[in-house]
């Protein structure tokens, strides 16, 4: 088993800078998923690990011994490709069993005709399918060994691109969008048996996606990346609860953060349209600022709830988006020059919200997350702490 | 189909048309859409040929006011004629060298040249070139390229020792030398034929076969390259001989059929026969036996290979 360490990797394509520096160590036996938008440069990166691409600056070192001078296949890793990569004119068999052929037999033994002289080859041949077979087992491809993948399913293809991958036994598995070419039940499904196959094989997993509820979903860490640099990079839950700048909040949770404009007004206050909260930021006065609230933490305010430490404003609903178990409901904010925010509720408080019906939303200060006018997170002082003095809200229409 | 169809809207205002009616009709919709190229078909290439089995049974002679028949008298003479089984021995082995020099020398440029970037459609105009330019005014300067005693190519021999070849007025080297030209012809269609199929084959096989360990040159050529190009191998195959069946060009130019008849090809006896001779029966004969020998090889060739290639 293996760790992965990258140091300050760099690279370009011609004049577009992908990755500026990245450094990154990833822990023996580790699920660690790099997310972020398209372009970001994520896959840039996990191919670099793989030996597909050379970085222009910087090194990979699995399990402690830098690999930049070894091709891909003596770095000890497997990759699973977005599209498969499944040879077409080949069976399942031979797909799967391709890696212990290319290892196992000597370059003669493999040519057409002259293999037919080997007596070693046909040993060999028979471990490898005995290999093949016990892969095969484990993902429930028994059946399908014979078959060429264009007579499989998507799912299908999907496992047997994994059990190439496995067959080696390999230190790292290295994924790069494996699951995006699948329907969303299958990725549902896939996902947990991903999570439990990594259990199960203990190899370090490096799994690169866009969709954010993967790499929550899966992960022991996250790094998440834009622009070729590495924004934030912890536990799933980190990152959702504390995300280190806006881009962060914006990219991770769904439905997405809502974001609030508010100003800081005298003695560092954060002023909500015009009120001020009880949080107060070390920033000059007037400077921007950005209120990260998660739907779940807004809530309908009515006369008696709003308090110390409560935030509000009022808004309109304008959608109610049905989930079963619970609604998001999409509100305009009333008079406010703002994009709409949404919020999580159960069916009954969603029963009584009325279209185009205005009401008052609130959310817990301390639940929110602020970010300055680059993005970044501040940490604010929260009521009764640095200021210590605590003005009740009493402005209730 | 206009009016077929408003002819059944016709009937349908009338009375419910019978199931019977509507199936003839439809089945004369098919047929009006077939007909034209039905007819086109008959004309170009089914009459023709119906024309030539009648003639190669007649004893027809070109300007000729009348003919009778023969029979098969035409084809037992073909396949008793010392010369006819000359040239069409000839006709394979020119086809026999051509059609391997043609398509791999084609697989191997078109390999060498997809991995350059820049140079790429320098190399493909190059090579492409010959198919461009017209044989016969090439054939010119090959026979400048080979004369024996003005031509560069054995000024080179003499230099290196080996002494002058007259390639083409040797009865032991003309036919090879007219293949090799007829390779040098072929090549840049065929590579250009390979090409398209190189880019379709998908990059992330590459890298998946880096990956899993198959990444020496001829390892990535055999396990993928090769099995992934059989369609196309396979059209550029029968093509290749196809037209190597066909030569006449370079022989009617450089050659004549000669030295003592070592070039003579079966459509060269055919050209003397039917233009030369004036006897358009026999020649119509020798076409149907060159036609046959197309069809069956081309037939085994695609049985043959079909089943191995994966599509």
């Amino acid at each position: 088993m293996a760790t992965v360490a990258l140091s300050s990797i760099a690279k370009s394509f011609g004049s577009t800078r992908v990755l500026g520096g990245v450094d990154l160590d990833i822990a023996d036996g580790e699920f660690l998923t790099l997310v972020g938008p398209s372009g970001c440069g994520k896959s840039t990166l996990i191919r670099i690990i793989a030996g597909l691409e050379h970085q222009d600056a910087g090194g990979v070192a699995i399990g402690g011994a830098p690999v930049d001078h070894l091709r891909p296949h003596e770095r000890r890793v497997a990759m699973v490709f977005q599209s498969y990569a499944l040879y077409p004119h080949m069976t399942v068999r031979a797909n799967i069993g391709l890696p212990l052929t290319m290892s196992r037999l000597r370059l003669w033994q493999r040519l057409p005709l002259l293999r037919l002289l080997s007596a070693q080859r046909r040993r060999v041949m028979r471990y490898i399918d005995a290999d093949v077979a016990a892969v095969a087992g484990q993902l429930q491809l028994d059946h399908l060994l014979d078959r060429k993948p264009a007579q499989l399913s998507g799912g299908q293809r999907q496992r047997v691109a994994l059990g190439r991958a496995m067959v080696r036994s390999p230190e790292v598995f290295l994924m790069d969008e494996p699951l995006s070419n699948l329907d969303a039940k299958l990725r549902v499904h896939m996902r947990t048996e991903l999570a439990e196959l990594h259990k199960r094989l203990g190899a370090t997993f490096i799994y690169v996606t866009h969709d954010q509820v993967e790499a929550m979903t899966m992960s022991d860490r996250v790094a998440m990346m834009d622009a070729g640099s590495i924004l934030q990079l912890g536990a799933p839950s980190e990152l959702y609860e504390r995300p280190a700048s806006l881009k962060v909040a914006q990219f991770i949770g769904s439905p997405a953060i809502n974001l609030l404009p508010a100003t800081v007004g005298s003695s560092g206050r954060i002023e909500l349209f015009g009120r001020p909260l009880a949080l107060s930021a070390p920033l000059a006065q007037g400077q921007a600022v950005t209120l990260g609230v998660r739907c779940e933490a807004l809530s309908l305010l009515h006369g008696d709830s709003a308090g110390p430490g409560r935030a509000w404003f009022s808004a309109r609903l304008r959608r109610k988006e049905n989930l079963g178990s619970e609604y998001i409901l999409h509100f305009d904010l009333a008079g406010r020059d703002a994009a709409g925010v949404t919020m999580r509720a159960s069916p009954a408080v969603a029963a009584g919200v009325n279209e185009a019906a205005e009401v008052t939303l609130g959310f817990d200060e301390a639940a929110c997350h602020v970010f300055d006018a680059d993005g970044a997170r501040v940490e604010p002082r929260s009521p009764g702490g640095a200021t210590g003095s605590v003005v009740p809200l009493r402005a209730w229409p | 189909m206009s009016l077929a169809a408003s002819s059944s809207i016709a009937s349908a205002a009338a009375a419910p048309p019978s199931i019977g009616r509507r199936l003839l009709l439809e089945r004369l919709t098919g047929l009006g859409f077939a007909m034209p190229a039905f007819v086109l078909l008959m004309l170009t290439i089914l009459l023709p040929l119906a024309v030539l089995l009648v003639l190669s049974l007649s004893n027809y002679e070109f300007g000729g006011v009348d003919m009778d028949w023969v029979g098969l008298a035409n084809y037992q003479k073909a396949l008793a004629d010392p010369v006819i089984r000359r040239s069409l021995w000839n006709t394979l082995l020119y086809v026999a060298i051509v059609v391997p020099g043609g398509v791999l020398g084609a697989l191997l440029i078109a390999v060498l040249v997809h991995r350059r970037s820049r140079t790429r459609s320098l190399y493909e105009v190059a090579y492409f070139l010959p198919v461009t330019s017209t044989l016969i005014a090439m054939a010119t300067v090959w026979q400048f390229l080979l004369h024996p005693t003005l031509g560069p190519v054995n000024g080179v021999l003499k230099w290196l020792g080996v002494g002058s070849i007259a390639f083409l007025s040797e009865p032991s080297t003309a036919l090879a030398t007219l293949a090799v030209i007829g390779v040098w012809q072929l090549l840049g269609f065929n590579m250009i034929l390979f090409l398209a199929g190189l880019t379709a084959i998908p990059r992330d096989l590459y890298e998946a076969a880096d990956i899993d360990g198959c990444s020496g040159g001829l390892d990535r050529f055999l396990t993928i390259t090769w099995p992934l190009l059989g369609p196309t191998t396979m059209f550029v195959l029968v093509t290749t001989m196809i037209t190597a069946f066909k030569v006449f060009d370079t022989v009617a130019v450089m050659t004549r059929g000669g030295p003592v008849g070592s070039t003579e090809v079966l459509l060269y006896n055919v050209y003397l026969e039917g233009f030369q001779y004036f006897h358009t029966g026999y020649a119509a004969a020798l076409t149907f036996i060159f036609l046959a020998f197309i069809l069956v090889f081309s037939a085994v060739q695609t049985f043959a290979l079909d089943k191995k290639v994966h599509y």
